[in-house]
C-alpha cells in the first residue's frame, strides 16, 4: 500500500516545501479541508473500532455484568480459563476447524485453474460457483441442516452410490458434527477464494508458462514449478483470510448445531457469544476475546513467515 | 482434453454449487409429502405456491422484509457517503498527518474484527442504543475496506478535471460532489453492492442488538421463525427462498463486480 505513491497536486506540494517549520496558510487550509472530510469516518471508527481494542483489553481485567459497576479482578479471568473445561473444548474445536483451510485453499486453486481457461459460457459457470458466497448463512445453514438429516438427501445419495452402508446423522453424531459443519464452510467459501486465485492467475503472464512448456515440462510440472510459486501472494492473502475466519467460526455453528451435540461443535467465538451476550459475563467474555485475538494474530504472523520466507521454495 | 469432458466437469461442479439451493426451492414449491425419506422427491410435483402464501400471511415476513430493506438502504447510503468523504483527502490532498491516518486505517484491516463486539455492545448500552436501528448501523457505518477501495478510484481521476473545476471557482465540496463522485461512480456502485449483500445477509450483530422481534431483519427473523415453526419445514423453506431471491437477482445482474476480485486490489 502506498499513501505516498501518487504525487499530490503540484501547487499544494510546492507550498509544503516552503513551510517546513510551522504550517503555511495553504497547508493549514489543506489540513482543514482534509480533516473536514475525514472527521465523520474517524469519529465512528474511533468509537466503534479503535476504542474497543483498547477498552476490550482493559475490560478483560474486570468483572462486569452490565448492571453493577465493573470490579477490578486483575488476571483472575485468565487464571480461571486454565481450569475452565468449556474454554479448552471451545479452543480445541476452533483449532481443529483450521483443518478446513488447506483443503479449502487446495480446492479453490484447482477450481480457479479450471475456470481460468476461457471457454464459451465460462462466465456463467463462475457465477454459479460464486452463488453460495452471496447466499445468506441462515438460508445455507437451514438447507444443509435438512440435507444432512439422517433421512436426508446426502445420505440417500451416498447410500445409492454405495459409499455408505447405513444412513448417518451427520450433525447429530458427536464424532462427525464438526466435520459436517466444516464441509458447509467449504461449500460456501469455494467461490470466494476462487475469485482471489483467478485474479492471481490472470496476473501471471502466459509467456512464462509457455516457456516452460517449450522446455519440455509436463502440464503438472508447469503448474507445480511455475504457476504455484507465482501464485504465492494470492495464497498468502487467501489462507490468512481463511485461517482468521476458521478460528472465529460462528454463524454456521449457530444455525446448524447450536454448539452440540455434547459441545462437539462449540467454538471459541460461540463461547464468547454465550458468556458475553447470554450470561452477560462481559469481563470473562472480553478475556476470551483477547485470547482469540492473540491466537488470530499469532497465526497470521506464522502464515506470513511461511509464505514470505521460502518455506515453500521450489529451487 | 475434449471439450465435452470439460463441459461435463464444469456442469458437475455447478451442480455441486447450486443443487442445495435448487433443492430448497423444490421443497418450498411442493404442496405436500414429507421433506425427508428415501428416495427424496427432487422434482416438486404437483407445484404449489401455498407455502409462500402461508409464510407471507401467517408469519410476520412482510414486516421483516421492510425492516431489511430499510436497514440495507441506510447502511449502503451511510457507507458510500462516509467512505467517499474519507477516501477523497487520502487520495487527493497532501495534508499533515496523512500517512499517519492511512497507517491507522490500514492497521484495522489486520485486527481480528468481531472481537470488538463486546465493547461495542457496552457502548450501545451506555448510549441507550440497544434495540434500535442506530445501534445496528453505527458500528458498521464506515468500512475501512470501502475507504481503500474508493481511495484507489480517486487516484485514477485525471488532475486536469480537478484543475479545470478549481479555475471555474468550485469549492472543495463542489469538486468532490460534482467532479469526483461522477467519475468514480463504478467504484461507488461496487461498494454499494458489497455492502448491500453483507447487510442483507448479516444476522449476528442484529441478533445481539435487537431485542424486539418486530424489529428483526429477514436473516434474524427467519432464524426465529425456524424455531417457532420447526414442524412446518416447507413454510420455513419458502421463507428462506423469499429471502434468497432478491440477492440472487441482484448478483446475476451485477456479477462482474463480484467476480473481478476487489479484495485483492483494495488490500494491496
Amino acid at each position: 500500500m502506498g499513501a505516498e505513491a501518487r504525487p499530490a497536486r503540484p501547487a499544494v506540494r510546492a507550498a509544503a516545501r516552503v513551510g517546513r517549520r510551522g504550517l503555511t496558510r495553504r497547508e493549514r487550509r489543506a489540513a482543514a479541508v482534509a480533516y473536514a472530510f475525514l472527521t465523520p469516518a474517524l469519529v465512528l471508527l474511533g468509537v466503534f473500532t479503535f476504542y474497543p481494542v483498547l477498552f476490550g483489553t482493559a475490560l478483560a481485567l474486570f468483572d462486569y455484568d452490565v448492571i453493577s459497576p465493573p470490579r477490578f479482578v486483575g488476571l483472575a479471568h485468565f487464571r480461571a480459563m486454565a481450569e475452565d473445561r468449556y474454554f479448552w473444548i471451545a479452543l480445541g474445536n476452533s483449532v481443529k476447524f483450521l483443518l478446513v483451510v488447506p483443503v479449502l485453499q487446495g480446492l479453490s486453486i484447482a477450481l480457479a485453474v479450471t475456470v481460468n481457461k476461457p471457454v464459451r459460457g465460462i462466465r456463467w459457470f463462475r457465477a454459479a460457483y460464486y452463488l453460495p458466497v452471496v447466499t445468506s448463512m441462515v438460508a445455507v445453514g437451514l438447507m444443509w441442516r435438512w440435507l444432512l438429516e439422517q433421512d436426508g438427501v446426502v445420505n440417500w445419495l451416498l447410500l445409492s452410490i454405495g459409499a455408505l452402508a447405513r444412513p448417518v446423522a451427520w450433525l447429530g453424531d458427536p464424532d462427525l458434527a464438526l466435520y459436517a459443519v466444516m464441509f458447509v464452510t467449504l461449500w460456501k467459501g469455494l467461490g470466494f477464494y476462487m475469485v482471489i486465485y483467478l485474479v492471481g492467475l490472470q496476473a501471471i503472464s502466459p509467456e512464462v508458462e509457455e516457456a516452460a512448456v517449450v522446455d519440455g515440462a509436463t502440464r503438472w510440472q508447469v503448474f507445480r514449478r511455475v504457476t504455484l510459486p507465482l501464485l504465492r501472494p494470492s495464497i498468502l492473502l487467501a489462507s490468512t483470510i481463511s485461517a482468521m475466519a476458521a478460528l472465529k467460526v460462528f454463524e454456521e455453528v449457530y444455525v446448524m448445531t447450536g454448539g452440540g451435540p455434547m459441545f462437539r461443535t462449540y467454538t471459541m467465538f460461540y463461547y464468547i457469544f454465550d458468556r458475553g451476550f447470554q450470561q452477560l459475563d462481559m469481563g470473562y467474555a472480553a478475556a476470551l476475546a483477547v485470547v482469540l485475538a492473540g491466537a488470530i494474530l499469532a497465526l497470521s504472523a506464522v502464515n506470513f513467515r511461511i509464505f514470505r520466507e521460502g518455506g515453500w521454495t521450489y529451487h | 482434453m475434449g471439450l465435452a469432458v470439460r463441459y461435463a466437469g464444469l456442469a458437475a461442479l455447478a451442480a455441486f454449487a447450486i443443487f442445495p439451493l435448487l433443492w430448497l426451492l423444490s421443497i418450498a414449491l411442493r404442496a405436500t409429502g414429507s421433506v425427508f425419506g428415501f428416495p427424496p422427491q427432487l422434482v416438486p410435483w404437483p407445484v404449489s405456491a401455498a407455502h409462500f402464501v402461508t409464510v407471507w400471511q401467517t408469519m410476520p415476513l412482510p414486516r421483516f422484509f421492510a425492516n431489511t430493506v430499510l436497514l440495507c438502504g441506510a447502511a449502503v447510503a451511510l457507507n458510500v457517503v462516509l467512505c467517499a468523504m474519507a477516501a477523497y483527502p487520502l487520495a487527493r490532498i497532501e495534508f499533515p498527518g496523512r500517512k499517519l491516518v492511512a497507517a491507522l486505517l490500514l492497521s484495522t484491516l489486520m485486527l481480528p474484527g468481531h472481537v470488538g463486539m463486546i465493547v461495542n455492545f457496552v457502548t450501545l448500552l451506555r448510549l441507550g442504543l440497544v434495540d434500535t436501528y442506530a445501534g445496528v448501523l453505527l458500528p458498521g457505518a464506515v468500512s475501512v475496506f470501502g475507504i481503500f477501495l474508493l481511495r484507489q478510484a480517486f487516484l485514477t481521476v485525471p488532475a486536469e478535471l480537478e484543475d479545470a473545476a478549481r479555475i471555474d471557482g468550485a469549492s472543495e465540496w463542489g469538486i468532490w460532489w460534482r467532479v469526483m463522485l461522477p467519475v468514480i461512480a463504478p467504484a461507488l456502485a461496487a461498494l454499494a453492492l458489497f455492502e448491500f449483500v453483507a447487510v442483507w445477509n448479516s444476522f449476528l450483530w442484529p441478533l445481539i442488538v435487537l431485542k424486539t422481534p418486530e424489529k428483526y431483519p429477514l436473516a434474524v427473523g427467519l432464524l426465529y421463525l425456524s424455531g417457532l415453526f420447526a414442524h412446518n419445514t416447507r413454510a420455513v423453506a419458502a421463507g428462506a427462498v423469499l429471502m434468497t431471491i432478491p440477492i440472487v437477482v441482484v448478483f446475476l445482474f451485477t456479477q462482474r463486480y463480484f467476480l473481478r476480485g476487489l479484495t485483492v486490489g483494495a488490500v494491496r
